[in-house]
Protein backbone atom coordinates (compact mmCIF):
# COMPACT_ATOMS: atom_id res chain seq x y z
CA UNK A 1 0.00 0.00 0.00
CA UNK A 2 2.82 2.38 1.09
CA UNK A 3 5.08 1.37 -1.92
CA UNK A 4 1.54 1.87 -4.09
CA UNK A 5 1.60 5.39 -2.98
CA UNK A 6 5.37 6.06 -3.55
CA UNK A 7 4.69 4.79 -7.23
CA UNK A 8 1.64 7.19 -7.64
CA UNK A 9 3.70 9.81 -6.22
CA UNK A 10 6.73 8.73 -8.63
CA UNK A 11 4.44 8.84 -12.11
CA UNK A 12 3.21 12.27 -10.82
CA UNK A 13 6.81 13.23 -9.99
CA UNK A 14 8.27 12.39 -13.61
CA UNK A 15 5.26 13.61 -15.48
CA UNK A 16 5.78 16.65 -13.53
CA UNK A 17 9.27 17.06 -14.14
CA UNK A 18 8.80 16.47 -17.44
CA UNK A 19 7.10 18.82 -18.43
CA UNK A 20 8.98 21.54 -16.41
CA UNK A 21 11.81 20.70 -17.39
CA UNK A 22 10.66 21.58 -21.00
CA UNK A 23 11.46 18.01 -22.39
CA UNK A 24 8.33 17.89 -24.01
CA UNK A 25 6.42 20.83 -25.30
CA UNK A 26 4.43 22.72 -22.40
CA UNK A 27 1.25 22.16 -24.89
CA UNK A 28 1.96 18.77 -25.16
CA UNK A 29 2.03 18.07 -21.54
CA UNK A 30 1.32 20.21 -19.23
CA UNK A 31 2.25 19.51 -15.55
CA UNK A 32 0.93 16.97 -13.72
CA UNK A 33 0.35 19.48 -10.45
CA UNK A 34 -1.95 22.00 -13.18
CA UNK A 35 -4.14 19.13 -14.44
CA UNK A 36 -4.70 17.95 -11.14
CA UNK A 37 -5.68 21.40 -10.11
CA UNK A 38 -7.40 21.66 -13.00
CA UNK A 39 -9.56 18.55 -12.75
CA UNK A 40 -10.11 19.37 -9.02
CA UNK A 41 -11.24 22.92 -10.15
CA UNK A 42 -13.67 21.28 -12.93
CA UNK A 43 -15.89 20.17 -9.50
CA UNK A 44 -17.26 23.62 -9.12
CA UNK A 45 -18.44 24.15 -12.79
CA UNK A 46 -21.77 23.17 -12.88
CA UNK A 47 -21.86 22.17 -16.64
CA UNK A 48 -18.82 20.02 -16.37
CA UNK A 49 -20.70 18.22 -13.51
CA UNK A 50 -23.88 18.22 -15.27
CA UNK A 51 -22.32 16.96 -18.42
CA UNK A 52 -21.17 13.92 -16.09
CA UNK A 53 -24.50 13.66 -14.53
CA UNK A 54 -25.72 13.46 -18.58
CA UNK A 55 -22.38 10.40 -18.91
CA UNK A 56 -23.46 8.30 -16.10
CA UNK A 57 -27.32 8.19 -16.97
CA UNK A 58 -26.62 7.45 -20.43
CA UNK A 59 -23.74 4.81 -18.77
CA UNK A 60 -26.41 3.63 -16.29
CA UNK A 61 -29.60 3.43 -18.95
CA UNK A 62 -27.57 1.50 -21.81
CA UNK A 63 -26.49 -0.81 -19.44
CA UNK A 64 -29.51 -1.74 -17.27
CA UNK A 65 -31.19 -2.09 -20.47
CA UNK A 66 -28.05 -4.82 -22.00
CA UNK A 67 -28.52 -6.60 -18.75
CA UNK A 68 -32.44 -6.74 -18.94
CA UNK A 69 -32.28 -8.01 -22.56
CA UNK A 70 -28.91 -10.48 -21.99
CA UNK A 71 -29.79 -11.96 -18.73
CA UNK A 72 -33.34 -13.64 -19.56
CA UNK A 73 -31.63 -14.81 -22.95
CA UNK A 74 -28.64 -16.00 -22.11
CA UNK A 75 -30.80 -18.34 -19.61
CA UNK A 76 -32.70 -19.02 -22.64
CA UNK A 77 -29.73 -20.01 -24.61
CA UNK A 78 -27.66 -22.19 -21.87
CA UNK A 79 -31.03 -24.24 -20.67
CA UNK A 80 -32.13 -24.98 -24.21
CA UNK A 81 -29.14 -26.15 -26.50
CA UNK A 82 -30.80 -26.71 -29.39
CA UNK A 83 -31.18 -22.41 -29.28
CA UNK A 84 -27.79 -21.97 -28.38
CA UNK A 85 -26.73 -24.25 -31.20
CA UNK A 86 -28.75 -22.06 -33.65
CA UNK A 87 -28.21 -18.65 -32.00
CA UNK A 88 -24.56 -19.20 -31.66
CA UNK A 89 -24.16 -18.77 -35.46
CA UNK A 90 -25.78 -15.60 -35.79
CA UNK A 91 -24.02 -14.71 -32.15
CA UNK A 92 -20.51 -15.71 -33.35
CA UNK A 93 -20.95 -12.73 -36.89
CA UNK A 94 -22.37 -10.42 -34.67
CA UNK A 95 -19.84 -10.08 -31.84
CA UNK A 96 -16.75 -9.57 -33.62
CA UNK A 97 -18.09 -6.22 -35.44
CA UNK A 98 -16.35 -3.47 -33.44
CA UNK A 99 -19.22 -1.44 -31.79
CA UNK A 100 -17.54 2.04 -32.58
CA UNK A 101 -17.90 1.00 -35.76
CA UNK A 102 -22.18 1.41 -35.21
CA UNK A 103 -21.74 4.84 -34.48
CA UNK A 104 -22.23 6.01 -37.90
CA UNK A 105 -24.95 4.00 -38.89
CA UNK A 106 -27.10 4.43 -35.24
CA UNK A 107 -26.75 8.07 -35.61
CA UNK A 108 -28.33 7.79 -39.24
CA UNK A 109 -30.94 6.10 -37.75
CA UNK A 110 -31.13 7.74 -34.70
CA UNK A 111 -30.28 10.98 -34.77
CA UNK A 112 -27.32 11.90 -32.59
CA UNK A 113 -28.71 12.38 -29.29
CA UNK A 114 -28.86 10.58 -26.28
CA UNK A 115 -30.86 7.11 -27.73
CA UNK A 116 -27.84 6.64 -30.42
CA UNK A 117 -25.98 7.02 -26.95
CA UNK A 118 -28.01 4.29 -25.27
CA UNK A 119 -28.84 2.17 -27.79
CA UNK A 120 -25.12 2.01 -28.48
CA UNK A 121 -23.63 1.16 -24.96
CA UNK A 122 -26.30 -1.55 -24.57
CA UNK A 123 -25.25 -3.17 -27.75
CA UNK A 124 -21.83 -3.33 -26.85
CA UNK A 125 -22.51 -4.41 -23.18
CA UNK A 126 -24.72 -6.66 -24.16
CA UNK A 127 -22.22 -9.38 -24.78
CA UNK A 128 -20.16 -10.32 -21.51
CA UNK A 129 -23.66 -10.54 -19.91
CA UNK A 130 -24.87 -12.47 -22.16
CA UNK A 131 -21.80 -14.88 -22.55
CA UNK A 132 -21.09 -14.85 -18.97
CA UNK A 133 -24.77 -16.26 -18.16
CA UNK A 134 -24.20 -19.14 -20.65
CA UNK A 135 -21.15 -19.40 -19.09
CA UNK A 136 -22.68 -19.68 -16.15
CA UNK A 137 -25.34 -21.84 -16.27
CA UNK A 138 -23.01 -24.55 -18.20
CA UNK A 139 -21.22 -24.36 -14.58
CA UNK A 140 -24.13 -25.49 -12.51
CA UNK A 141 -23.63 -28.07 -10.02
CA UNK A 142 -25.20 -31.00 -11.63
CA UNK A 143 -26.15 -32.93 -8.73
CA UNK A 144 -27.79 -30.21 -7.03
CA UNK A 145 -30.09 -29.50 -10.49
CA UNK A 146 -30.54 -33.82 -10.61
CA UNK A 147 -31.75 -33.59 -6.94
CA UNK A 148 -34.51 -31.07 -7.44
CA UNK A 149 -35.89 -33.34 -10.38
CA UNK A 150 -35.64 -36.11 -8.04
CA UNK A 151 -37.90 -33.72 -5.59
CA UNK A 152 -40.63 -33.39 -8.71
CA UNK A 153 -39.38 -30.09 -9.39
CA UNK A 154 -40.20 -28.67 -13.41
CA UNK A 155 -37.92 -26.81 -15.26
CA UNK A 156 -38.77 -23.68 -14.68
CA UNK A 157 -38.36 -24.50 -10.56
CA UNK A 158 -34.55 -25.83 -11.34
CA UNK A 159 -33.62 -23.20 -13.12
CA UNK A 160 -34.96 -20.33 -10.57
CA UNK A 161 -33.93 -22.08 -7.40
CA UNK A 162 -30.16 -23.93 -8.82
CA UNK A 163 -29.62 -22.24 -12.04
CA UNK A 164 -29.93 -18.77 -11.69
CA UNK A 165 -28.52 -18.51 -7.99
CA UNK A 166 -25.57 -20.55 -9.01
CA UNK A 167 -25.18 -18.12 -12.19
CA UNK A 168 -25.30 -15.14 -10.14
CA UNK A 169 -21.44 -14.77 -9.77
CA UNK A 170 -20.77 -14.87 -13.64
CA UNK A 171 -23.75 -12.95 -14.27
CA UNK A 172 -21.58 -9.90 -11.68
CA UNK A 173 -18.88 -10.60 -13.37
CA UNK A 174 -19.92 -10.05 -16.81
CA UNK A 175 -21.83 -7.06 -15.76
CA UNK A 176 -18.32 -5.68 -14.18
CA UNK A 177 -16.71 -5.95 -17.44
CA UNK A 178 -19.84 -4.36 -19.36
CA UNK A 179 -19.88 -1.35 -17.05
CA UNK A 180 -16.42 -0.69 -18.45
CA UNK A 181 -17.27 -1.64 -21.75
CA UNK A 182 -20.43 1.18 -21.56
CA UNK A 183 -18.16 3.70 -20.58
CA UNK A 184 -16.01 3.36 -23.25
CA UNK A 185 -19.01 3.60 -25.69
CA UNK A 186 -20.40 6.44 -23.60
CA UNK A 187 -17.23 8.26 -24.23
CA UNK A 188 -17.10 7.21 -27.43
CA UNK A 189 -20.00 8.32 -29.13
CA UNK A 190 -19.73 12.02 -27.18
CA UNK A 191 -16.15 12.31 -28.36
CA UNK A 192 -17.97 11.85 -32.04
CA UNK A 193 -21.04 13.75 -31.82
CA UNK A 194 -18.72 16.83 -30.69
CA UNK A 195 -21.90 19.06 -29.16
CA UNK A 196 -24.16 18.43 -26.47
CA UNK A 197 -23.19 17.66 -22.93
CA UNK A 198 -21.27 14.87 -21.25
CA UNK A 199 -17.36 13.87 -20.71
CA UNK A 200 -16.89 13.25 -24.10
CA UNK A 201 -18.16 16.60 -25.45
CA UNK A 202 -16.05 18.76 -22.57
CA UNK A 203 -12.86 16.63 -23.58
CA UNK A 204 -14.09 16.70 -27.16
CA UNK A 205 -14.04 20.64 -27.16
CA UNK A 206 -11.27 21.06 -25.07
CA UNK A 207 -8.92 19.77 -27.67
CA UNK A 208 -9.65 22.16 -30.04
CA UNK A 209 -9.22 25.15 -27.52
CA UNK A 210 -5.61 26.97 -27.67
CA UNK A 211 -3.67 24.96 -25.05
CA UNK A 212 -6.66 22.98 -24.53
CA UNK A 213 -4.71 19.42 -23.42
CA UNK A 214 -4.53 20.95 -20.03
CA UNK A 215 -8.45 20.38 -20.00
CA UNK A 216 -8.19 17.50 -22.30
CA UNK A 217 -6.13 15.24 -19.74
CA UNK A 218 -8.39 16.51 -16.76
CA UNK A 219 -11.05 14.93 -18.60
CA UNK A 220 -9.05 12.02 -18.51
CA UNK A 221 -8.44 11.97 -14.91
CA UNK A 222 -12.15 12.25 -14.47
CA UNK A 223 -12.61 8.98 -17.45
CA UNK A 224 -10.03 7.17 -15.53
CA UNK A 225 -11.46 8.47 -12.03
CA UNK A 226 -14.78 7.29 -12.89
CA UNK A 227 -14.13 3.75 -14.31
CA UNK A 228 -11.69 3.44 -11.41
CA UNK A 229 -14.60 4.18 -9.04
CA UNK A 230 -17.40 2.24 -10.99
CA UNK A 231 -15.08 -0.83 -10.79
CA UNK A 232 -14.42 -0.88 -7.09
CA UNK A 233 -18.13 -0.32 -6.09
CA UNK A 234 -18.89 -3.45 -8.83
CA UNK A 235 -15.74 -5.68 -7.31
CA UNK A 236 -17.22 -4.68 -3.67
CA UNK A 237 -20.21 -5.36 -4.46
CA UNK A 238 -19.40 -9.05 -6.01
CA UNK A 239 -17.08 -9.57 -2.82
CA UNK A 240 -20.06 -8.97 -0.42
CA UNK A 241 -22.97 -11.07 -2.44
CA UNK A 242 -21.20 -13.36 -3.67
CA UNK A 243 -18.43 -14.15 -1.19
CA UNK A 244 -19.25 -17.53 -1.10
CA UNK A 245 -18.86 -18.21 -4.65
CA UNK A 246 -14.94 -17.08 -4.87
CA UNK A 247 -12.49 -19.38 -5.45
CA UNK A 248 -9.83 -19.42 -3.25
CA UNK A 249 -7.30 -20.39 -5.59
CA UNK A 250 -6.94 -16.65 -7.82
CA UNK A 251 -7.76 -14.69 -4.92
CA UNK A 252 -5.55 -15.93 -2.09
CA UNK A 253 -2.64 -14.48 -4.46
CA UNK A 254 -4.73 -10.70 -4.19
CA UNK A 255 -4.01 -10.64 -0.65
CA UNK A 256 -0.55 -10.71 -1.03
CA UNK A 257 -0.71 -7.04 -1.94
CA UNK A 258 -1.45 -5.70 1.40
CA UNK A 259 2.32 -6.16 3.08
CA UNK A 260 4.95 -6.31 0.15
CA UNK B 1 -14.94 -19.52 -25.25
CA UNK B 2 -15.55 -21.43 -28.84
CA UNK B 3 -15.17 -24.79 -29.09
CA UNK B 4 -16.67 -25.72 -26.19
CA UNK B 5 -18.89 -28.77 -27.51
CA UNK B 6 -15.90 -29.51 -29.94
CA UNK B 7 -15.12 -32.18 -27.97
CA UNK B 8 -12.88 -34.92 -30.04
CA UNK B 9 -13.92 -38.21 -28.55
CA UNK B 10 -17.61 -37.42 -29.71
CA UNK B 11 -19.19 -39.12 -32.61
CA UNK B 12 -19.02 -37.58 -35.99
CA UNK B 13 -22.89 -37.21 -36.05
CA UNK B 14 -22.87 -35.57 -32.11
CA UNK B 15 -20.93 -32.57 -33.80
CA UNK B 16 -22.50 -32.55 -37.08
CA UNK B 17 -25.84 -31.91 -36.68
CA UNK B 18 -24.99 -28.78 -34.39
CA UNK B 19 -22.58 -27.34 -36.72
CA UNK B 20 -25.44 -27.98 -40.04
CA UNK B 21 -27.95 -26.63 -37.39
CA UNK B 22 -25.65 -23.11 -36.93
CA UNK B 23 -25.29 -23.39 -40.82
CA UNK B 24 -29.05 -23.24 -41.91
CA UNK B 25 -30.24 -21.31 -39.05
CA UNK B 26 -27.22 -18.46 -40.54
CA UNK B 27 -28.56 -19.20 -43.43
CA UNK B 28 -32.45 -18.95 -42.32
CA UNK B 29 -31.43 -15.73 -40.81
CA UNK B 30 -29.71 -13.92 -43.87
CA UNK B 31 -32.91 -14.96 -46.23
CA UNK B 32 -35.70 -13.89 -43.39
CA UNK B 33 -33.21 -10.13 -43.40
CA UNK B 34 -32.97 -10.46 -47.22
CA UNK B 35 -37.09 -11.14 -47.71
CA UNK B 36 -37.79 -8.42 -44.91
CA UNK B 37 -35.88 -6.06 -46.45
CA UNK B 38 -37.25 -6.07 -49.89
CA UNK B 39 -40.34 -6.29 -48.44
CA UNK B 40 -39.98 -2.85 -46.59
CA UNK B 41 -38.21 -1.53 -49.26
CA UNK B 42 -36.32 0.78 -46.53
CA UNK B 43 -33.22 3.25 -47.48
CA UNK B 44 -31.81 2.44 -44.27
CA UNK B 45 -31.92 -1.23 -43.96
CA UNK B 46 -30.80 -2.73 -47.50
CA UNK B 47 -31.14 -6.24 -48.69
CA UNK B 48 -27.67 -8.19 -47.66
CA UNK B 49 -27.52 -9.22 -51.32
CA UNK B 50 -27.00 -6.13 -52.57
CA UNK B 51 -24.85 -5.20 -49.38
CA UNK B 52 -22.47 -7.87 -50.07
CA UNK B 53 -22.78 -7.08 -54.05
CA UNK B 54 -21.83 -3.48 -53.40
CA UNK B 55 -18.85 -4.54 -50.84
CA UNK B 56 -17.84 -6.97 -54.06
CA UNK B 57 -17.85 -3.84 -56.76
CA UNK B 58 -16.04 -1.30 -54.10
CA UNK B 59 -13.17 -3.41 -52.90
CA UNK B 60 -12.81 -7.13 -54.24
CA UNK B 61 -13.59 -6.53 -58.54
CA UNK B 62 -9.49 -6.18 -58.97
CA UNK B 63 -7.46 -7.51 -61.02
CA UNK B 64 -6.27 -11.12 -60.22
CA UNK B 65 -2.87 -9.96 -59.62
CA UNK B 66 -3.54 -8.16 -56.94
CA UNK B 67 -5.41 -10.72 -55.64
CA UNK B 68 -8.82 -9.33 -56.77
CA UNK B 69 -8.31 -6.08 -54.47
CA UNK B 70 -9.55 -3.03 -56.08
CA UNK B 71 -7.64 0.37 -55.51
CA UNK B 72 -10.15 1.50 -53.15
CA UNK B 73 -9.33 -1.40 -50.96
CA UNK B 74 -5.70 -0.89 -51.38
CA UNK B 75 -6.00 2.41 -50.12
CA UNK B 76 -8.95 1.55 -47.02
CA UNK B 77 -8.54 -1.76 -46.10
CA UNK B 78 -4.53 -2.01 -45.97
CA UNK B 79 -3.49 1.33 -44.13
CA UNK B 80 -6.23 -0.02 -41.35
CA UNK B 81 -4.69 -2.96 -40.93
CA UNK B 82 -1.11 -2.00 -40.93
CA UNK B 83 -1.63 0.61 -38.06
CA UNK B 84 -4.02 -2.06 -36.84
CA UNK B 85 -1.06 -4.37 -36.64
CA UNK B 86 1.51 -2.53 -35.71
CA UNK B 87 -0.52 -0.69 -32.85
CA UNK B 88 -0.94 -4.59 -31.82
CA UNK B 89 2.40 -5.62 -32.40
CA UNK B 90 3.65 -2.76 -29.99
CA UNK B 91 1.51 -3.20 -27.11
CA UNK B 92 1.71 -6.84 -26.93
CA UNK B 93 5.74 -6.66 -26.97
CA UNK B 94 6.01 -3.75 -24.58
CA UNK B 95 2.96 -5.45 -22.21
CA UNK B 96 4.80 -8.28 -22.01
CA UNK B 97 7.97 -7.60 -21.42
CA UNK B 98 7.10 -4.97 -19.19
CA UNK B 99 4.49 -6.92 -17.69
CA UNK B 100 6.76 -10.29 -16.90
CA UNK B 101 9.29 -7.67 -15.09
CA UNK B 102 6.76 -6.24 -12.74
CA UNK B 103 5.48 -9.62 -12.19
CA UNK B 104 8.61 -10.83 -11.06
CA UNK B 105 9.55 -8.34 -8.74
CA UNK B 106 7.19 -8.01 -5.82
CA UNK B 107 8.48 -4.52 -4.90
CA UNK B 108 8.71 -3.32 -8.81
CA UNK B 109 4.54 -4.79 -8.78
CA UNK B 110 3.25 -2.79 -5.43
CA UNK B 111 4.83 0.23 -6.73
CA UNK B 112 3.48 0.28 -9.98
CA UNK B 113 -0.26 -1.55 -9.53
CA UNK B 114 -2.07 1.57 -8.30
CA UNK B 115 -1.16 3.88 -11.69
CA UNK B 116 -1.71 0.53 -13.77
CA UNK B 117 -5.43 0.05 -12.01
CA UNK B 118 -5.56 3.65 -13.02
CA UNK B 119 -4.34 3.64 -16.79
CA UNK B 120 -6.63 0.55 -16.93
CA UNK B 121 -9.88 2.47 -16.34
CA UNK B 122 -9.34 5.50 -18.34
CA UNK B 123 -12.20 4.72 -21.20
CA UNK B 124 -9.48 5.05 -24.16
CA UNK B 125 -11.23 7.23 -26.15
CA UNK B 126 -10.71 9.37 -23.79
CA UNK B 127 -6.95 9.56 -24.31
CA UNK B 128 -6.86 9.73 -28.44
CA UNK B 129 -7.97 13.40 -28.07
CA UNK B 130 -4.36 13.83 -26.15
CA UNK B 131 -2.46 12.09 -28.95
CA UNK B 132 -4.40 14.99 -31.57
CA UNK B 133 -2.84 17.61 -30.07
CA UNK B 134 0.48 15.62 -29.61
CA UNK B 135 0.86 14.29 -33.21
CA UNK B 136 -1.74 16.13 -35.17
CA UNK B 137 -4.00 13.61 -37.51
CA UNK B 138 -2.30 10.46 -39.36
CA UNK B 139 -0.59 7.44 -38.92
CA UNK B 140 1.34 7.83 -35.84
CA UNK B 141 -1.73 9.42 -33.77
CA UNK B 142 -3.28 6.11 -34.62
CA UNK B 143 -0.94 3.88 -33.80
CA UNK B 144 -0.18 5.82 -30.30
CA UNK B 145 -3.74 5.56 -29.59
CA UNK B 146 -4.29 1.70 -30.68
CA UNK B 147 -1.05 1.07 -28.40
CA UNK B 148 -1.85 3.16 -25.50
CA UNK B 149 -5.15 1.54 -25.46
CA UNK B 150 -4.31 -2.08 -26.09
CA UNK B 151 -0.96 -2.21 -23.79
CA UNK B 152 -3.28 -2.38 -20.92
CA UNK B 153 -4.58 -5.63 -20.52
CA UNK B 154 -1.65 -7.30 -21.92
CA UNK B 155 0.64 -5.66 -18.96
CA UNK B 156 -1.55 -6.49 -16.44
CA UNK B 157 -2.42 -9.85 -17.47
CA UNK B 158 1.28 -11.02 -17.89
CA UNK B 159 2.27 -9.48 -14.56
CA UNK B 160 -0.06 -11.28 -12.78
CA UNK B 161 0.99 -14.21 -14.53
CA UNK B 162 4.26 -14.40 -13.85
CA UNK B 163 3.60 -13.80 -10.62
CA UNK B 164 1.06 -17.02 -10.09
CA UNK B 165 4.16 -18.76 -10.92
CA UNK B 166 4.58 -22.24 -8.73
CA UNK B 167 6.78 -20.85 -6.03
CA UNK B 168 7.81 -24.47 -5.88
CA UNK B 169 8.44 -25.21 -9.39
CA UNK B 170 11.21 -21.41 -9.06
CA UNK B 171 13.00 -23.70 -6.26
CA UNK B 172 13.20 -26.53 -8.63
CA UNK B 173 14.88 -24.76 -10.99
CA UNK B 174 17.25 -22.79 -8.43
CA UNK B 175 18.17 -26.41 -7.36
CA UNK B 176 18.82 -27.26 -10.87
CA UNK B 177 21.14 -24.02 -11.21
CA UNK B 178 18.98 -23.03 -14.08
CA UNK B 179 20.08 -19.10 -15.57
CA UNK B 180 17.56 -16.76 -15.61
CA UNK B 181 17.13 -16.31 -19.02
CA UNK B 182 16.38 -20.38 -18.74
CA UNK B 183 14.14 -20.34 -16.11
CA UNK B 184 12.38 -17.41 -17.97
CA UNK B 185 11.84 -19.22 -21.21
CA UNK B 186 11.04 -22.60 -19.72
CA UNK B 187 9.72 -21.91 -16.45
CA UNK B 188 8.12 -18.20 -16.11
CA UNK B 189 6.60 -17.87 -19.68
CA UNK B 190 4.64 -21.06 -20.17
CA UNK B 191 3.08 -20.38 -16.86
CA UNK B 192 2.37 -16.77 -17.52
CA UNK B 193 0.92 -17.76 -21.53
CA UNK B 194 -2.23 -18.28 -20.54
CA UNK B 195 -2.79 -15.17 -19.04
CA UNK B 196 -1.58 -13.24 -21.11
CA UNK B 197 -2.83 -14.48 -24.32
CA UNK B 198 -6.49 -13.82 -22.13
CA UNK B 199 -4.89 -10.05 -22.12
CA UNK B 200 -3.96 -10.32 -25.81
CA UNK B 201 -7.89 -11.31 -26.82
CA UNK B 202 -9.02 -8.01 -24.67
CA UNK B 203 -6.26 -6.30 -26.05
CA UNK B 204 -6.86 -7.60 -29.79
CA UNK B 205 -10.96 -6.32 -29.31
CA UNK B 206 -9.30 -3.15 -28.38
CA UNK B 207 -7.08 -2.27 -31.06
CA UNK B 208 -9.95 -2.93 -33.65
CA UNK B 209 -12.48 -0.48 -31.65
CA UNK B 210 -9.53 2.18 -31.28
CA UNK B 211 -8.58 1.81 -35.11
CA UNK B 212 -11.98 2.50 -35.96
CA UNK B 213 -12.75 5.17 -33.57
CA UNK B 214 -9.47 7.11 -34.49
CA UNK B 215 -10.75 7.14 -38.09
CA UNK B 216 -13.94 8.26 -37.59
CA UNK B 217 -12.53 11.45 -36.46
CA UNK B 218 -13.11 14.32 -38.26
CA UNK B 219 -9.98 15.41 -39.90
CA UNK B 220 -9.02 11.60 -40.38
CA UNK B 221 -8.45 10.66 -44.41
CA UNK B 222 -7.86 7.32 -44.86
CA UNK B 223 -8.86 3.63 -43.33
CA UNK B 224 -12.59 1.78 -43.04
CA UNK B 225 -13.16 4.26 -40.36
CA UNK B 226 -13.02 7.19 -42.86
CA UNK B 227 -15.09 5.41 -45.09
CA UNK B 228 -17.61 4.79 -42.61
CA UNK B 229 -18.17 8.38 -41.60
CA UNK B 230 -17.76 9.84 -45.58
CA UNK B 231 -20.87 7.49 -46.54
CA UNK B 232 -22.38 8.58 -43.18
CA UNK B 233 -22.63 12.36 -44.31
CA UNK B 234 -23.27 11.27 -48.45
CA UNK B 235 -26.19 9.30 -46.36
CA UNK B 236 -24.80 6.61 -48.96
CA UNK B 237 -26.23 3.46 -46.45
CA UNK B 238 -25.19 0.70 -48.70
CA UNK B 239 -21.36 1.70 -48.11
CA UNK B 240 -22.05 1.96 -44.66
CA UNK B 241 -23.76 -1.30 -43.96
CA UNK B 242 -20.92 -2.52 -46.58
CA UNK B 243 -18.05 -1.75 -43.93
CA UNK B 244 -19.43 -2.62 -41.34
CA UNK B 245 -19.48 -6.23 -42.83
CA UNK B 246 -16.12 -6.08 -43.87
CA UNK B 247 -15.29 -5.05 -40.36
CA UNK B 248 -16.93 -7.57 -38.87
CA UNK B 249 -15.70 -10.37 -41.31
CA UNK B 250 -12.19 -8.41 -40.46
CA UNK B 251 -12.87 -8.79 -36.28
CA UNK B 252 -13.97 -12.69 -37.20
CA UNK B 253 -10.73 -13.43 -38.83
CA UNK B 254 -8.24 -11.87 -36.17
CA UNK B 255 -10.46 -13.28 -33.89
CA UNK B 256 -10.09 -16.98 -34.55
CA UNK B 257 -6.22 -16.32 -35.87
CA UNK B 258 -5.55 -15.30 -32.23
CA UNK B 259 -7.48 -18.09 -30.97
CA UNK B 260 -5.49 -20.51 -33.45
CA UNK B 261 -2.01 -18.93 -32.32
CA UNK B 262 -3.42 -19.73 -29.03
CA UNK B 263 -4.42 -22.68 -29.22
CA UNK B 264 -0.72 -24.33 -30.77
CA UNK B 265 0.76 -22.34 -27.86
CA UNK B 266 -1.09 -23.20 -25.02
CA UNK B 267 -3.61 -26.05 -25.30
CA UNK B 268 -0.44 -29.10 -25.50
CA UNK B 269 0.64 -27.45 -22.17
CA UNK B 270 3.87 -29.05 -22.76
CA UNK B 271 6.42 -25.85 -22.20
CA UNK B 272 9.57 -27.89 -23.82
CA UNK B 273 8.65 -28.60 -27.03
CA UNK B 274 7.53 -25.20 -28.46
CA UNK B 275 9.48 -23.91 -31.05
CA UNK B 276 7.84 -20.38 -31.26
Amino acid sequence: MLLGLLGAAGAFGVCEAVSRAGIVRRSYLPPASEVLVRAARLTADPVFVDGIGVTLRAWALGLGLACAIAVPLGLLLGAVPVVEAAARAVIEFLRPLPSVALIPLVSLLLGSGTETEVTLIAYASLWPVLFNTVYGLGETDPLAKDTLRAFGFGRLAVLLRVELPATAPFIAAGVRISAAVALILAVATEILSGFGQGLGIFIAQAQTATDGTRDVLAGVVWAGGLGLVINGVLVGVEGRLFAWALEPGPEAGKSERGHP
Amino acid sequence: MTGTQGNASGSPRATAVPFLLRWAVLLVAVACWELAARARGSVYFPPPLRIARHARDLWFSGAVDHLFLTPAAVDTILPSLGRMAAGFALAAVAGITLGIAMGRSRRAYALCNPVLQFARSVPPPALVPVFVVVFDFGTPMQVASIVFSAVWPVLVNSAEGARATDPLRLEVAAVLRLTAPERLWFLILPSALPRIFAGLRLSLSLCLILMVFSELLPGADDGIGFTLTDAQTRSDLLTVWAALMLLGALGYLLNTGLLAVEKRLVGPRTSAGRTA
